[in-house]
């Protein structure tokens, strides 16, 4: 058997710089962790102004006629901004440059990122998308307001809000984000692959790291989908070339000097990377739960072998999905029959998450801390929205329900709010080994359970109002014939319902930053959790992780409750002869 | 250890069958990120080429007007294309030199191999204003513009691989470790050999 004294693969790597500055600390720093909370910041920060432009629509949608600062053209910028921020800049970024970039090497048993370099790098250039797209709010005509889809060739013609400039920045930006990510992926993916400590087999990585890694790898293949439709979109608004632009009429007399273009190729290009993109966004998501609920219920994951296999599959799957989301593009019905098997299809691996995630709770010893509570009501989103995908994935249910509400309601519950719930509870959950604080039980359970019931008060009513036919997009409905009274009554509703979670999250951010500095210290490894990352030697483990020694894996992360063991859980990192048996409690 | 193996490991059954890692060697992590950043490339390209069929209306799957004009192939792309090669011969005698220790087949393969890097992408600039100057505008035709934006994709992804010449170049001339950087950056830079072959088979094709 291997003994603790043998240097470990990752041992062999060239020692670390500890930089001794406060700008090379913290600022210029090429530590994962420090790389992870710049990341996390950022997408917060942009993604409370996505919150701002979601809570003006819902203002304008609730109440029309009375904001009079809410112009149409107004309301489909923030519409395109809220879009495209909170599934790229947001999601994306906190889940993969995030959580991806602190969990990864803890998790792995690594002392960093295997290029740390270019880790840094990653992240200044995702700040300068970042940067570039605010900086569309602030140029004449403001941003795009081409819908976060922007479909040409309504995207560069003169009646789309920000034809001129605001569409060129967010073209350049997407670019830029996407070189960033390629940047930070494929230091996830060869992480992953390469430093993990001795005796972390692949199937011993807790299924956080398993989401992370696939969900890397897809990102890696599906953003050049974006890049080249950003790309070629940008010559065509510049340059005057006819990719996607056909031969039109602008403002009814005036020749654009486009010719031939064809508009579905962007469709192909951006579904092609828009449909694995949910799944970026979900894997993590179903990663992270799958640890958060084994933790709390003091189980092991039901069915470890079948949750990565499942991720591995609906990864690949979601490739071959993509036109899905084109059913109206009036394309060959043998074509929409192929994809709406495909879809159908990827429900058998999902359905097994689903069903091991209920399995791990059954019978455990469940704690309904903050992370759990989270944990468990992503459980009641994500079949909801899954559920309604089943209706959006068949072609013949679609078409009457496609561009409605009842199609914002359900990516709103399977992509927005399902990722988002369990990006709190991660944040719950880690936190104290970030910080090194706990935060304030009763104020996160009073933010769970406002957020968790406002989203239902927000999101379901929605789907009625999509059976109903309410159009999505619309600046407001005024008098529609097959639009009954109650369809206003029911978006007053959801408009309140939306300022109040709008509101709730104050009580998340106020806990975190006083709890920063006025938390009780926490204990290095509150949770009683197995995987490496709460094993470090110090809380918040400092620049290298782990001291000295790398840590030596001898079991998988999920050692919970095993008969005649001392405590209900057993690290990672401690051996079974009993040897060395001392872990904290 | 195969994949399959590896995949289908009952993590969950370990106490008592603590195998010690089989995988005591483990490739340069700068090598698998190449490869992973090669499926990156192949897929970039692969979109690249199947939007270039779908705009010039391939049978099936064109939902374009029949608008698309075919660019001709002047000698100087034959020319480039040689050049390219030449490039690559260059890294590979610079990589053999490197693995068999013999030195004095380094340098001047490195050399060789930068000098050729930078013709070839004086020759694509060359090129185009070859067409330019015959009226082949980036706006003027669909083929153009993917001719254009087809060939800056490709020089972009050349100068990243003369970064990497520039870090072997220095390595070699230090002393250091250069051995690495030479082998990974001609590997790379075979691989955009075979990226340019296929991208100009797609313009002599069509």
């Amino acid at each position: 058997m291997a003994t603790v004294t043998h240097p470990t693969l990752a041992d062999d790597l060239k020692p670390l710089h500890h930089p001794k500055t406060f700008i090379g600390k913290y600022i210029w720093s090429q530590d994962h962790k420090v790389i992870a909370i710049q990341y996390a910041l950022t997408a917060i920060a942009i993604g409370l102004v996505a919150l701002v432009l979601s809570a003006l629509m819902r203002l304008q949608l609730g109440f029309p006629d009375t904001f009079t600062f809410i112009q149409p053209e107004n309301y489909l910028q923030y519409v395109t901004m809220h879009g495209m921020i909170m599934v790229v800049y947001l999601l994306t970024a906190i889940l993969l440059g995030g959580f991806g970039n602190y969990l990864i090497p803890l998790m792995v048993g690594a002392r960093d990122m295997v290029f740390p370099y270019v880790n840094m790098l990653s992240y200044w250039v995702y700040l300068l998308a970042v940067l570039v797209l605010v900086a569309s709010f602030f140029v004449p005509g403001g941003p795009t307001g081409a819908g976060w889809t922007l479909y040409p060739p309504q995207t560069i013609l003169q009646g789309t809000p920000g034809h001129d400039w605001g569409i060129i920045l967010m073209l350049a930006s997407l670019a830029i984000f996407i070189v960033g990510f390629t940047m930070g992926g494929l230091n996830y993916v060869v992480t992953v692959l390469q430093a993990r400590a001795k005796g972390m087999t692949l199937m011993r990585m807790p299924c956080s790291v398993w989401g992370i890694f696939v969900a890397s790898i897809m990102a890696l293949l599906a953003f050049p989908a974006l890049f080249v439709a950003c790309i070629m979109m940008l010559l065509d608004s510049i340059a005057g070339t006819s990719f996607f632009m056909p031969a039109i009429m602008a403002m009814g007399n005036e020749d654009m000097g486009y010719e031939g273009g064809s508009p579905i190729l962007f469709q192909h290009l951006f579904w092609f990377f828009g449909h694995p993109e949910v799944y970026i966004v979900a894997l993590p998501a179903f990663g992270i739960v799958s640890d958060l609920v084994s933790v709390h219920a003091r189980k092991n994951i039901f069915g470890y072998r079948m949750m990565v296999w499942a991720i591995v599959i609906i990864g690949a799957l979601s490739f071959f999905v993509w036109a899905h989301h084109m059913y109206v593009s009036g394309m060959n019905p043998y074509f929409g029959f192929f994809f709406a098997t495909s879809t159908l299809i990827i429900a058998i691996p999902t359905a097994i998450k689903v069903y091991n995630w209920l399995l791990t709770l059954w019978r455990g010893n469940i704690h309904f801390t903050v992370p759990m509570l989270f944990a468990i009501a992503f459980l009641f989103t994500f079949i909801h929205g899954g559920l309604s995908g089943l209706f959006l994935g068949n072609v013949s249910v679609d078409v009457p329900l496609s561009d409605t509400f009842f199609v914002v309601g359900h990516f709103h519950m399977v992509m927005g709010v399902s990722p988002i719930l369990v990006i709190f509870g991660a944040i719950y959950h880690w936190y104290p080994k970030i910080t090194g604080r706990m935060w304030n039980e009763t104020l996160g359970k009073l933010h769970f359970w406002i957020t968790f019931l406002g989203v239902y008060a927000i999101f379901l009513p929605m789907h009625y109002l999509g059976i109903l036919g309410v159009p999505r997009r619309y600046f407001e409905l005024g008098e529609t014939g097959f639009i009954p009274p109650s369809a206003h009554l029911a978006n007053q509703a959801i408009t309140i319902a939306a300022l109040v979670v709008f509101a709730a999250q104050m009580l998340f951010f106020w806990n975190m930053i006083w709890s920063l500095f006025r938390g009780p210290k926490a204990d290095p490894n509150p949770w009683g959790a197995a995987s490496l990352e709460w094993q470090t030697p110090d809380t918040p483990p400092k620049h290298g992780n782990w001291g000295e020694k790398l840590p030596v894996v001898h079991r998988w992360a999920y050692d919970y409750s095993v008969p005649g063991a001392e405590t209900d859980f057993i690290p990672q990192n401690v051996p079974h002869d009993g040897s060395a048996r001392h872990h904290p409690t | 250890m195969s994949l399959f193996t590896r995949l289908g490991e009952k993590s969950w059954e370990t106490p008592g069958s603590d195998r010690p890692d089989p995988a005591t060697y483990r490739p340069p992590a700068a090598q698998v990120m190449m490869l992973v950043y090669f499926g990156v490339i192949t897929i970039l390209f692969g979109l690249v080429s199947s939007a270039y069929f779908m705009r010039m209306g391939m049978p099936g799957m064109g939902h374009a007007a029949m608008d698309w004009r075919p660019m001709p192939e002047p000698p100087l792309i034959w020319i480039n294309t040689a050049v390219l090669l030449l490039a690559s011969l260059a890294w590979e005698a610079a990589r053999i030199g490197t693995r068999r220790g013999e030195t004095a087949l380094v340098r001047p393969g490195l050399i060789a191999a930068g000098a050729l890097g930078v013709l070839f992408l004086g020759g694509q600039l060359l090129l185009w204003s070859q067409f330019a100057t015959q009226g082949y505008f980036l706006q003027s035709n669909p083929a153009n513009a993917f001719f254009y934006m087809i060939t800056t994709l490709h020089g972009l992804h050349l100068i990243g691989g003369l970064w990497f010449w520039g870090l072997a170049m220095r390595r070699a001339r230090g002393g250091g470790a250069a051995a690495l950087p030479i082998q990974l950056t001609a590997a790379y830079w075979h691989f955009l050999l075979l990226v340019w072959i296929l991208m100009l088979g797609l313009f002599v094709s069509t």
